[in-house]
């Protein structure tokens, strides 16, 4: 099967050669499809990575495994945390449960992996913070 | 044990004020009585940063060589008043371009505030004394005479819970209300709130200094639509919307971490505004007040999607739950107010007094006593 990912990778972790070693480790075969990696700062990248269904498990474990945020290429939302107020109103229109606010701290937070990308959030934010992945 | 304005400010002067936040001394009232709370505290800082469409900004441009007097005016595309003067102006914060309508007043009060430059472009018919007729110059803080905000109702006390029970989306000014009651929304800081927190106004009136927006402000008058005239639960605490204040203050000395041009879809601009008000605790009914929680603020639930009606009630610890339930319904809850940011307000106001930056200011006339609201009625 051919699956396609997003690695959200943390600043700390872009040492590691992560995309050979799934090759190597898992005999994954895959496709870098967009790469915005900084050396020190982090980044994202959109990978294809083909093989069957337990390799693919598998790799993704070990990515995960290695500090970097996996999320399927459903969510496509980027939300723009450092301009948000924690106002709560997007939470209304995310029947998803993806954007939640909640006790004992108020601040939203955003769950990529439970996001269906339905886009409800670009226009419920009254701050426009949400937008859709130039990756999507 | 009564306290005096000055006893408290003195305390305050000298570094030994006992302030806390509404949220706080709602969890110490579980335990202790308003007796206990008067002897232990002298202040109780409230705060909210929410949406608040009746605001805006005077602002004063200076006059250009050759003098235009400004009698059309608009603001990086925007039109604002030009019935002030030769070149006053008031910048509403809904005013906007129909054509934009994302972009408005609110938007570039912000952008003063963050220190961005705005073009002014401004028509007058020419006058023997105001001879120009159009001009078009950038403009920003530092260019300006005066630029103070100055909101004619802020602060609500209280606010209905809105929901929708139609077949179709409402995009209203309290967020986007889904049909068949799939969300409700909320827009009161509850426990914090300032005038939850001492709702007759006794210790709030004209002339109280408050947190606006980043800086001093000031309370200048009863904000419009003030209502004394409903109905209160038994804790005292008015149901629904009812008082609300005006303020204004220094735009120089503000921060837009505390105030937001924002856009609700399909409805239009709107401002956020924080806002926090300390609450000297003068006696043991000011202890009492400040003691409210959560569970004892009621409101009413309206239905947007049905001619407003009101079609229950429910509390702020329910709304804070995150579900309600109305008639069978299990309505899912968010609120449209911050939270976070009310908090982080109440902490910056309590820092500013415990450290003397701040004294509390005695009413220099109190808010009207009985005030009902009135309908506009066609008669033409
Ligand atoms: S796109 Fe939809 S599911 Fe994803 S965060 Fe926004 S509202 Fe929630
Ligand atoms: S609506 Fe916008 S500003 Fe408010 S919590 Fe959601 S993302 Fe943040």
């Amino acid at each position: 099967m051919v699956k396609r990912i997003v690695l959200n990778f943390p600043a700390e972790s872009t040492q590691k050669p992560v995309i050979y070693d799934i090759v190597k480790k898992f005999d994954v075969v895959t496709n870098i499809l967009k790469a915005n990696v900084k050396g020190d700062q982090g980044g994202r990248m959109v990978v294809e990575l083909e093989a069957d269904a337990d390799k693919i498990k598998e790799a993704i474990r070990y990515i995960k495994g290695c500090g970097i945020e996996v999320s399927s290429l459903g969510s496509k939302i980027i939300w723009n945390r450092d301009l948000c107020t924690d106002c709560g109103t997007c939470t209304s229109s995310c029947l998803s449960g993806a954007l939640t606010i909640q006790a004992p701290d108020w601040k939203l937070k955003f769950n990529p992996d439970k996001c269906v990308a339905c886009k409800l959030c670009l226009k419920a934010c009254p701050l426009k913070l949400f937008s859709m992945d130039v990756f999507g | 044990m009564e306290k005096t304005y000055e006893e408290i400010n003195e305390k305050i002067r000298k570094g030994k004020a006992v302030v806390l936040t509404a949220e706080q001394v709602s969890e110490m009232a579980r335990t202790m009585s308003p007796k206990e709370i008067l002897n232990k505290v002298d202040v109780v800082t409230t705060a909210t940063f929410g949406a608040m469409c009746s605001s805006g900004a005077i602002l004063n441009f200076g006059h250009a060589t050759p003098p235009i007097r400004m009698e059309r005016i608009e603001l990086n595309g925007v039109p604002v008043s030009g019935g002030l003067a030769a070149v006053d102006t008031f910048v509403g914060a809904t005013d906007c371009n129909p054509q934009k309508p994302e972009y408005g007043g609110a938007h570039i009060i912000q952008d003063l505030i963050d220190g961005k430059s705005v073009v002014l472009e401004a028509w007058g018919k020419g006058t023997d004394c105001y001879p120009r007729t159009h001009i078009k110059t950038n403009i920003s803080l530092e260019t300006m005479n005066e630029a103070i905000l100055s909101n004619p109702r802020n602060a609500y006390q209280n606010y209905n819970v809105a929901v929708n029970s139609s077949d179709r989306i409402r995009y209203t000014y309290m967020g986007t209300l889904l049909p068949n009651y799939k969300n409700a929304s909320y827009s009161s800081a509850g426990e914090l709130s300032p005038l939850l927190n001492d709702p007759e106004c006794r210790t709030i009136g004209l002339g109280t200094r408050i947190f606006l927006a980043g800086a001093q402000g000031y309370v200048t008058y009863n904000g419009t639509q003030f209502n004394t005239s409903k109905p209160l639960n038994k804790y005292g605490v008015p149901m629904g919307g009812s008082r609300t204040i005006a303020v204004a203050g220094e735009m120089r000395e503000m921060n837009s971490r505390f105030l937001r041009g924002a856009y609700f879809e399909k409805y239009g601009v709107t401002m956020y505004v924080g806002i926090g008000v300390p609450i000297p605790i003068l006696d043991e009914d000011m202890a009492a007040r400040v003691s409210i929680r959560n569970e004892q603020i009621e409101t009413y639930i309206e239905d947007y999607g049905n001619d407003f009606k009101l079609i229950g009630t429910t509390n702020y610890a329910a709304l804070r739950s995150g579900e309600i339930e109305l008639n069978g319904h299990k309505i899912h809850t968010a609120p449209l107010s911050s939270l976070a940011r009310a908090r982080e307000i109440a902490d910056i106001l309590k820092g500013w007094i415990e450290k003397g930056e701040f004294l509390l200011t005695e009413p220099t006339r109190p808010m009207p006593v009985s005030r009902s609201i009135k309908s506009l009625e066609e008669n033409l």
